[in-house]
């Protein structure tokens, strides 16, 4: 059941994405691509397995049964995918804002269409 | 661990404190920070000649050092890993060779146009000595993401309608690529449960046939996202804008980017897919022939229906991305040692002609008015103050005989990428071609079509270049620009490393053989892994 919401998830989120990024207005794309980002990061952290009351951190010290445990490495690495697009999510909005400044137009080409 | 053991790491902690450093400093002190900026790509070069001594060993053609870094002294393959080979130490000595010109022509004014230009371009240079630094998969993705948000703002920098829309393409293609990168990597990591290349290798021939088609397609899809960084047709089309849209200097340093990715995909192909690796042997490499192929087509067609001068060396960044990539297609494919050694000297050689050509354009149309009146509403847009635009124009000396030396160095640009003796493109490419005629591929016709583009392509930049070289050179109201010594001698010294090149060949020649060989045969690399010393020794655990 887990698996299948999950993956549903994950489906939903790229396909609504993928549509918008195809979309012409600026601000379609942006949210075309945070949609995508969240798709991905679900993706990785479903990597790890699924499992359900195993914590990722281990005790210090001592021998630890690693069935135990979650693979912590996908968390680790949604964390950093997490703040990387973040950051490059909110530099594409400046630049987004300064194309709209220029062009006086929200059209990813800078321009609308002729008619 | 002894103090030299560290200098490894050097290439990515030089650029990352001077670029923190130059923060401090306000925008007007652009001296200093061109200073400190011109004084780390100098170290950058120091550094980096040094590791690829240490890299090729005492000899020439005998070296297999390879130079491991465990970061935090962690043990392989938990931690991260830096690791110094033949290939790595090559592309970080070109990318400080590409760095020092690109730096001093925008002191020419260039770095006046807008507000970080020194921080920015020394995070570039951090996030490529990282990408080619690294051993690790997601250590990858970050140092991507390093040069990438580096490459946005420097993308952007002299703003301008056009530039702020080649940049929103720019961004959003890129984003989706690391998406994709991203997918792939952990697609991966889940079938084979770690991220460090070389015990990446050791698994994928132990997979059990089941694994087989996941590890495919995540290879298939961390590939796409290089592939859309080397510019492969039909993921191509951002590129010539974008390169056009550049401001010069950053031009030139963008002509080694398309090249991280042809290195990452030679790097990672050849590891996990060369022949040892069972049933995915080869996998990718037809792909990569066909794309390549068709790559150089579009950057052929590209070059010869340009008008401008820019639009054209952005096709010529084309023709031998995809070059490159066919090479290294039949190299996966079986090909000879010595068609990819061929297919690197040709990549240092393009790669730094078209850095130098890149240079060139803004010179050789400046008194057509187009930038000249860019730069003006730059000036406006960003509301800079008189004092910076005065500066603008009239500083620093102008050169003598301005046509004559521009001619030069453009002629010199054009014979190597058109690949004509006696210059360091044809080495490359006679390089390419003899090494194809020894191999024993599955798809000759293939290998025979490739032969044929190649020589094509390098008709089709020779008519392109040529006609730009007449209309601009030959043309009878030529009003001569007032070039400054500073934009000048960056070029020259361009064409004069391509000329070493040429005059040293056969010394780069041996060094790229052996190059190529450990590419296609990484045995030293991925035992020297596995085999990484910590300083530390691990405690015993009792159990």
């Amino acid at each position: 059941m887990m698996e299948l919401v999950l993956s549903l998830a994950i489906g939903i989120l790229a396909a609504s994405g993928t549509w918008l990024i195809l979309r012409p207005r600026t601000f379609q794309v942006i949210i075309g691509l945070c949609l995508l980002s969240y798709a991905v990061n679900l993706f990785i952290f479903s990597m790890g397995r699924l499992t359900v009351g195993r914590p990722p951190i281990m005790p210090k010290g001592g021998f630890v049964n690693p069935d135990a445990y979650a693979d912590p490495l996908p968390q680790a690495l949604v964390l950093t995918a997490i703040v990387i697009s973040f950051a490059t999510t909110a530099l594409f909005l400046v630049v987004m804002m300064a194309s709209r400044g220029l062009t006086g137009t929200d059209h990813v080409d800078g321009q609308e269409r002729e008619p | 661990m002894p103090v030299p053991e560290h200098l490894i790491i050097a290439p990515i902690l030089i650029p990352f404190v001077t670029g923190a450093l130059m923060l401090l400093y306000h925008e007007r002190q652009r001296r200093a920070k061109l200073g400190l900026g011109i004084a780390s790509a100098v170290s950058l070069l120091i550094v980096a000649v040094e590791l690829l001594n240490r890299a090729k060993g005492n000899d020439l053609a005998g070296g297999k050092d390879i130079g491991f870094y465990l970061l935090g002294d962690w043990a392989v393959p938990f931690g991260i890993a830096l690791v110094l080979d033949r290939m790595s130490a090559m592309m970080l000595v070109l990318v400080a060779l590409l760095a020092i010109p690109a730096l001093i022509y925008s002191a020419a004014g260039w770095h006046k146009q807008g507000q970080h230009f020194h921080s920015l371009f020394q995070f570039l240079l951090m996030g490529l000595n990282g990408a080619f630094l690294t051993g690790d998969l997601f250590n990858l993705f970050v140092f991507f993401e390093v040069l990438l948000a580096a490459s946005y703002g420097l993308l952007l920098h002299g703003t301008g309608q056009l530039r702020v829309r080649a940049g929103l393409h720019y961004i959003a293609i890129n984003l989706t690529a690391s998406l994709l990168f991203l997918i792939g990597v952990s697609l991966i990591y889940g079938v084979t449960g770690t991220l460090n290349m070389a015990h990446l290798a050791a698994l994928i021939p132990k997979l059990p046939e089941a694994d087989l088609p996941l590890l495919h397609a995540g290879a298939a899809v961390l590939g796409l996202a290089f592939l859309i960084k080397a510019g492969i047709w039909p993921l191509t089309f951002w590129l010539p804008t974008t390169y056009m849209a550049g401001a010069a200097p950053v031009a030139a340093m963008f002509a080694i980017m398309t090249k991280v990715g042809i290195y990452v995909i030679m790097r990672l192909a050849l590891m996990l897919f060369g022949p040892d690796a069972g049933a995915s042997a080869g996998f990718g490499s037809g792909v990569l022939i066909a794309g390549g192929m068709a790559t150089v087509i579009y950057g052929a067609l590209g070059v010869l229906a340009s008008q401008g001068v820019g639009r054209m060396a952005a096709h010529l960044v084309l023709i031998s991305s995809g070059t490159l990539l066919a090479v290294t297609g039949f190299a996966l494919a079986g090909g000879s040692p010595e068609m990819l050694s061929g297919g690197l000297y040709y990549m240092v050689s393009s790669t730094l002609a078209v850095s130098a050509l890149f240079l060139l354009i803004e010179p050789m149309s400046r008194e057509e008015g187009g930038i000249a009146a860019m730069l003006a509403l730059t000036a406006d847009a960003w509301g800079l103050d008189e004092g910076d635009e005065d500066s603008q124009q009239e500083e620093g000396l102008a050169i003598p005989a301005t046509m004559t030396i521009l001619g030069l160095c453009f002629g010199a640009c054009l014979l190597v990428l058109a690949g004509l003796p006696p210059l360091s493109g044809f080495i490359g490419k006679f390089a390419i071609l003899s090494g194809a005629l020894d191999t024993q591929v599955a798809l000759p016709n293939a290998l025979w079509g490739f032969m044929g583009l190649l020589l094509l392509s390098g008709f089709a930049t020779l008519i392109g270049l040529i006609r730009i070289g007449i209309q601009t050179f030959w043309g009878v109201d030529v009003t001569v620009p007032r070039v400054l010594a500073v934009e000048i001698a960056p070029v020259i010294a361009l064409v004069a490393m391509g000329m070493v090149m040429t005059v040293k060949a056969q010394d780069t020649m041996t060094y790229l053989n052996e190059t190529a060989h450990a590419l296609l045969g990484p045995v030293s690399y991925l035992e020297g892994m596995t085999a990484a010393p910590r300083v530390t020794q691990e405690p015993e655990v009792a159990p």
